[in-house]
């Protein structure tokens, strides 16, 4: 591959400047439709262009200064990803934040942005607006787009667009050349916008953008996947979030194709299968809730069809499995295949409104290999993404031809990936953020020399693959400081139906050990078919079949970590299987199945203790609490078992 | 929306009674609905505010007294009649033609708005094409308005009851009603149900001038919105004023708000 042109046009460096590009190249191609009253209504770059004009005007018939603040509040439409375009015009700063946000989380954003102006949606919005306004001093006006409700609001500093928009007429009659002077003025380095970052910890943290970040990484991943001008997009993701930034506005002024911003959150799925986009954007959840609904649909079928989808699904799950591992697909599967397409996966695709995606993606968070096996069999062109708001969105895309379950595709060009001696993912890039918004504290312990730290423990795989193992701060060491991620391994361990929950235990100790949980029902099951029998949860657990079933499981995954450079040397060494269940009511997870490792260590310490020493069995007293309230305890041998690990062969 | 004529009340209902065999239903109530305003007409079960809504709307005649509409006797007309002058309802249990179409329901309530020959109609050419387009353009605004975009193609007797209560209330809307008749237009749903309809009337009432009367049991919900209230007690109107003044009033407390009957 050639080297990414990283040079910008002075002339296109903003992207004010490139939206009047296009409508001067692209003046009657659609750029953004929105369904409206039941029709999608639709706006050329030429109308796009000229909208941006009179609200930007607008804008600076209030007072709006060079490097002011504006709030964007909303769902996806038209007119505020114009207000983006209009305040970045004025040399202004759009602060996107998410629509549904509660009035305390909006206050402290408009504080901290210190805004002057708030672009919002509707009433709804108008009136959180107003709520925290007396606690934000700075905020001097507020427009809104949709007039519904508004009517009678007396305050003097709320206007409609529409009325901003005349505003902005009169004041270019004054000053003709002001909107394209301010434009001129823009710079590569300007700020373009800052994007609020949640967080799991702490407040907000507003991750400032330039122009030069967006421009150079949409533009370096729209050559790198492909993109064209007729690509159509659903925008249908927060604003505030930076992937929507990217996609539904950087990349589609860069390549000028068409954003269409759905009539209401709840008609999402419906308007994506009449714009049959193609390039499409979705976390796992929202690819899950995609699966689920089919999965009913199939299940309230009638029998044949039911069997027939099913069938067929089963078929295309297996070829795309083989197809990723690179495996052969046998003959049979192949003469098949194309009448499954016919029958099923084109008609799924057509109905999901799939059927044009060239390129989808999926990201945020690990997809479960189920769901995207489902979708890729289907023929859709989903691929794994890597990425952060302080990095521009955009680390790291699967290539076409080049997609696997586990890995988030290789770096984007440009993207310099290192990882720490602590196994933590950094990121140099020409789409690193130029820091956190007042808070350079935060930003020290981001960004380091050029390198982003992602906060992500990962890996780069012997192919050149990204893959990520957990967030940095849940991954430990071994006494002799290899890597450890246990709940990486805990993963890998309950992908087996049998084991229900795994505890990997390994923190400064010699070696890896794990406490596992086996599925009762799954087990019990595989049991029967044996005709073995059992008396409790504790007498199948301590079976020596079963151990002898869990101990191939292990193994499965200490092989599995043979791929695995930097974890190849955290291999599971020894396990025992648990008498009991772990249970919320104990305290030993929490209600949403989330292992609370202290308490295991504490209520454990024994079994803990026995693995680390070279017996092989261990004796716990259990206490019972009976149904009537009486407590007595139950004696019970606990095995503990040597795991079979593998020795690295190969060369790296 | 329709214009509505400069001077006096746009309904004035006077001195009417309403008798079903020995039954008194409605004893002389006279009242009067000013343009733009939001008139709630509240009392006990039984009190006759259904009654008096199916005066208004021209399904029952009353036994004595007269109703004006914009100044004219209107006393005798039935309930087609009364729909072609700009009245329109809601009903307490939701009547919507459960097999069709949410738009297709609200589309309903263009009909009287209809004016292409229906043979045109059925081939669909020239001005009935043109018709159908505007007056789908009109639902599609109360869609919008109402935000029931999601089951514009939903059949009506799938809804959830708040929901149909939404449809009933786009369909009277589609009439363009310079009167809007609502009999209990929050009756049985959840709060935030009950909010999002009270949202539903005043921004009705704002953004299409339309005057509306309303029977409502809900009294937080009739302070809130009401610029007016009307209590009836036993076929008898006993207060009409502000929401304060009537919550004050000594005859509304025993009848209604506080004591129990005697």
């Amino acid at each position: 591959m050639t080297a990414p042109d990283l040079t910008i046009d002075p002339a296109l460096d903003t992207f004010p400047k490139l939206v009047r590009h296009n409508a001067q190249r692209l003046p009657r191609k659609v750029a953004v439709r929105e369904k409206d009253y039941g029709i999608w209504q639709a706006y050329t770059w030429s109308d796009y262009f000229e909208q941006v004009r009179l609200i930007a005007l607008g804008l600076a018939a209030l007072g709006f200064q060079r490097g002011d603040r504006a709030a964007i509040v909303g769902d996806n439409r038209p007119q505020l990803y114009w207000a983006v375009a209009a305040v970045q015009a004025l040399g202004g700063i759009p602060v996107p934040l998410y629509q549904d946000a509660i009035e305390r989380e909006m206050e402290y954003i408009l504080d901290h942005a210190e805004v002057r102006f708030a672009v919002v949606e509707d009433q709804e919005q108008v009136d959180k607006v107003l709520h925290v306004k007396a606690r934000c001093p700075r905020l001097e006006y507020v427009v809104y787009d949709d007039p519904r409700g508004l009517r009678n609001y007396p305050e003097p500093f709320l206007l409609g667009l529409g009325r901003l928009q005349e505003l902005g007429h009169k004041f270019a009659q004054d000053q003709p050349t002001y909107f394209d002077d301010e434009v001129a003025r823009g710079r590569a380095d300007d700020v373009a916008i800052i994007c609020y970052t949640s967080g799991t910890t702490g407040a907000p943290k507003g991750a400032m953008l330039s122009h030069r970040n967006l421009i150079l990484t949409a533009r370096n991943a729209i050559a790198a996947e492909g993109l064209r001008s007729d690509e159509e997009v659903v925008a249908y993701l927060p604003m505030a979030w930076v992937g929507d930034h990217i996609f539904s506005y950087a990349q589609s002024i860069l390549a000028g194709f068409t954003v269409n911003c759905p009539e209401s959150a709840a008609t999402v799925l419906h308007d994506l299968r009449e714009i049959g986009p193609t390039y499409f954007f979705a976390p796992p959840r929202i690819w899950e809730s995609i699966l689920t609904s089919v999965m009913i649909r199939i299940g309230d079928a009638a029998w044949p069809k039911r069997a027939l989808v099913q069938f067929f699904l089963r078929l295309a799950q297996d070829v795309e499995r083989r197809r990723l591992r690179g495996e052969p697909v046998p003959l049979r599967s192949r003469l098949l295949y194309p009448l499954g397409s016919l029958l099923v996966y084109a008609p799924l695709r057509d109905n999901l409104g799939m059927r044009r995606i060239r390129r989808a993606y999926t990201a945020g968070e690990a997809i479960g290999p189920e769901i995207f096996l489902f979708f890729r069999s289907l023929g859709i062109n989903v691929k794994q993404l890597y990425g952060m708001t302080e990095c521009s969105a955009l680390i790291a895309i699967q290539e076409d031809g080049d997609v696997r379950l586990d890995t988030v595709g290789t770096p984007l060009p440009a993207v310099e990936i290192r990882i720490t001696d602590q196994g933590e993912i950094l990121v140099r890039s020409p789409g690193v953020f130029q820091g956190y918004y007042r808070n350079p504290e935060a930003t020290q312990a981001t960004l380091e020399e050029q390198w982003v730290h992602t906060g992500d423990a990962g890996f780069v795989d012997p192919a050149g693959h990204l893959r990520i193992i957990d967030r940095a701060r849940d991954v430990s060491r071994l006494a002799d400081g290899t890597m450890f991620a246990p709940k990486y391994l805990e993963n890998k361990l309950k992908f087996s139906p049998y084991i229900r929950e795994a505890v990997c235990i390994g923190q400064g100790r010699p070696y890896v050990t794990a406490l596992v949980n086996i599925d009762f029902a799954a087990v019990g099951n595989w049991a029967e078919r044996r005709g073995l029998a059992y008396t409790s949860y504790t007498d199948l657990a301590q079976k020596p079949e079963v151990y002898e079933l869990i101990h191939g499981e292990v193994a499965r995954v200490n092989r599995s970590l043979l791929d695995e450079e930097a974890l190849r040397g955290a291999q599971i060494r020894r396990f025992l299987i648990l008498h009991k269940e772990l249970d919320p009511d104990d305290e030993e997870i929490t209600r949403t199945r989330k292992v609370r490792r202290g308490y295991i260590a504490q209520k454990y310490a024994d079994l803990i203790d026995a693995l680390y020493s070279d017996r092989d069995r261990v004796q716990v007293d259990a206490r019972v609490t009976y149904e009537d309230g009486r407590t007595g305890t139950v004696r019970a041998d606990v095995r503990i078992r040597e795991a079979e690990t593998f020795a690295w062969q190969g060369v790296s | 929306m329709t214009a509505v004529d400069a001077a006096g009340p746009l309904l004035e209902v006077d001195g009417v009674s309403v008798r079903f065999g020995a039954l008194v239903a409605l004893q002389r109530v006279s009242l009067e609905v000013q343009p733009g305003e939001i008139l709630a007409i509240i009392g006990p079960n039984g009190a006759g505010k259904t009654t008096l809504l199916n005066v208004i709307s021209g399904f029952y005649h009353p036994y004595e007294g007269r109703l004006r509409f914009r100044g004219r006797d209107r006393t005798h007309l039935g309930p087609a009649d009364v729909a072609a002058l700009g009245i329109a309802r809601t009903f307490q249990n939701v009547a919507l033609f459960k097999g069709m179409t949410v738009l297709d329901n609200i589309m309903t309530g263009r009909v009287l708005r209809m004016r292409s020959h229906f043979l045109l109609d059925a081939v669909w050419v020239g001005p009935a094409r043109r018709e159908e387009l505007a007056h789908r353009a009109f639902v599609e605004r109360i869609i919008d308005f109402l935000e029931i975009e999601a089951i514009r193609k939903t059949p009506a007797g799938r809804l959830p009851y708040g929901l149909q209560k939404r449809v009933e209330l786009g369909r009277a809307l589609a009439a363009e009603p310079a009167l809007l008749l609502l009999d209990e237009p929050m009756a049985g749903m959840n709060v935030e149900e009950k909010q999002d309809m009270c949202r539903f009337i005043l921004d009705v009432n704002e953004e299409f001038g339309t005057t509306i009367a309303l029977i409502e049991h809900d009294m937080s919900v009739v302070m809130d919105i009401a610029d007016r209230v009307v209590v009836l007690d036993y076929g008898r109107k006993i207060a009409d004023g502000p929401p304060d003044t009537v919550r004050k009033d000594q005859a509304v407390i025993d009848a209604y708000l506080g004591l129990p009957h005697a």
